[in-house]
């Protein structure tokens, strides 16, 4: 059965730069400079990615970042933990949004 | 992958035979052959400089049976060195200028003559490192070893593959990283792992898994603030290392579906730093039958030293052995990925 994902293709990533090289080597390059440690260690910045990557729900990132976070020392206790802060913004910003709501129900209520 | 209690061998398992690891590891497929990714380091062929470390394999006997053993040791495994072969090591060792002794197995301390072989070659004034896997100490009838070893101020090494139990016990086995906090404890009791102490204690990290170490200087802190705050343990150094893949370690990247993109990663990550300060170009390995081999990894291959150098202890030529060609393989890359891995860390 076909489906739209294909971990292989992860690999196939520099194949985007085919249609638009100057962007993608820009992107690159960009791309390579974030995740170098700076104020934040590598570490972290890998755990930042992976939760990133669950808040967006990039599968591609999430198989990418995990075997980072593994690369740069951390384990599946803080890989969930990180996790679980991508899943408490995501519904925390659900949430939040409650108090538009209740604006609005305040407008328009007696 | 289940918990083993016996190596691979006892079950007649294919990958206990070094030839059937050999073909897997050396049908190279896509990937550049070892030799000529070497030659990006710009000295030809790697080659071997003079020995420093003579490191010996007493035996293939072990207490643990831990998943990513390249060794495929276990307590069924009967192969230990002999007296006699110990005594032609210390005929070498006294006939030859070679600073370090580096024992290792299996288990070194399960060698009924292990401490008869650490007190004839501290007589030779030679410092000495025993890779202990610490449960060791804390096992029936070697409760003693640790303050032995402290007597002869033996260098330990250990392995500790995690600061957590999680991960130590899922690589080596239930109840291994409590026995292990025992016995660093006990270590630390003798005066081992404090900072400017003489008895010098360290630990080694390798990945519960297909991927590569991370930055051994950071680990480091990692594991002395942890151990530290959470088991008041001290030691002196983290020494991180690749997971070969061999043996055990094989076995799982095959039955996992790793395979193919670890050794992958292993070339992609070819450091030609790490390449040029592999362990193999000081060390020599000495296997427990006294056959010669340029690390332990080729010794569990079963790949002689060659190229002219003698294959048996009882045959050695410290002209033929220094400067000479090392045997390579696809599994060389395991030791010159990233910051590269030996017996002593990275290398890059």
């Amino acid at each position: 059965m076909d489906t739209y994902y294909n971990p292989k293709d992860l690999l196939k990533f520099g194949e985007i730069g085919e249609g638009a090289p100057e962007l993608w080597k820009k992107f690159s390059e960009w791309y390579g400079a974030v995740f170098k440690a700076g104020a934040l260690s590598e570490r972290e910045k890998a755990l930042i990615a992976l939760a990133v990557a669950h808040a967006v729900q990039c599968p591609y990132c999430i198989d990418a970042f995990t075997e980072a976070s593994l690369e740069k020392g951390a384990d599946l206790e803080q890989m969930t933990e990180a996790v679980h802060v991508a899943s408490a913004i995501r519904g925390g910003a659900s949430l939040v949004h409650g108090v538009q709501m209740k604006n609005v129900n305040e407008k328009l209520t007696m | 992958m289940q918990t083993r209690h016996k190596s691979m061998k006892a079950f007649g398992e294919n990958l206990a035979l070094a030839n059937e690891q050999l073909k897997i590891i050396n049908h190279q497929g896509d990937l550049p052959h070892f030799d000529d990714k070497y030659e990006l380091v710009g000295e030809g062929r790697l080659k071997a400089t003079e020995i420093e470390i003579f490191q010996i394999n007493l035996g293939k006997m072990c207490n643990q049976v831990c998943k990513h053993c390249h060794v495929d040791a276990g307590p069924d495994r009967k192969e230990i060195m002999t007296k006699e072969t110990m005594q032609d090591c210390l005929d070498i060792l006294s006939a030859h200028d070679i600073p370090t002794v580096d024992l290792t197995g299996g288990a070194p301390e399960m060698n009924p003559n292990f401490k008869w072989f650490v007190d004839e070659v501290k007589k030779l004034d030679l410092h000495i490192i025993v890779r202990s896997n610490l449960t060791i100490l804390e096992t029936n009838g070697f409760e003693d070893y640790a303050e032995f070893m402290a007597n002869h101020k033996v260098e330990i090494v250990s392995s500790l593959p995690y600061y957590k139990k999680s991960f130590t016990d899922k690589q080596r086995g239930d109840g291994v990283f409590d026995k292990s906090i025992a016995a660093m404890k006990k270590l630390n009791a003798l005066g081992y792992g404090k900072e400017d102490a003489e008895l010098k204690f360290h630990l080694v990290y390798n990945p519960v898994g297909a991927y590569l170490p991370p930055s051994q200087l950071e680990l480091e802190q990692d594991y002395k603030r942890e151990l530290k705050n959470n088991f008041d343990i001290d030691f002196n150094n983290l020494y991180t290392i690749t997971n070969m893949p061999i043996s055990r370690f094989l076995d799982y990247l095959i039955q996992s579906g790793n395979y193919d993109s670890y050794m992958q990663k292993l070339v992609d990550s070819f450091n030609p730093v790490a390449a040029s300060n592999v362990m193999c170009r000081f060390t020599i390995s000495v296997g427990w039958d006294g056959q010669l081999y340029d690390c332990d990894f080729n010794q569990m291959l079963e790949l002689n030293m060659d190229h002219g150098a003698p294959n048996h202890i009882r045959n050695f030529n410290i002209n033929s052995i220094e400067n000479r060609r090392i045997v390579t393989g696809q599994h060389c890359y395991g030791c010159t990925a990233g910051a590269g891995s030996s017996c002593g860390g990275a290398t890059a």
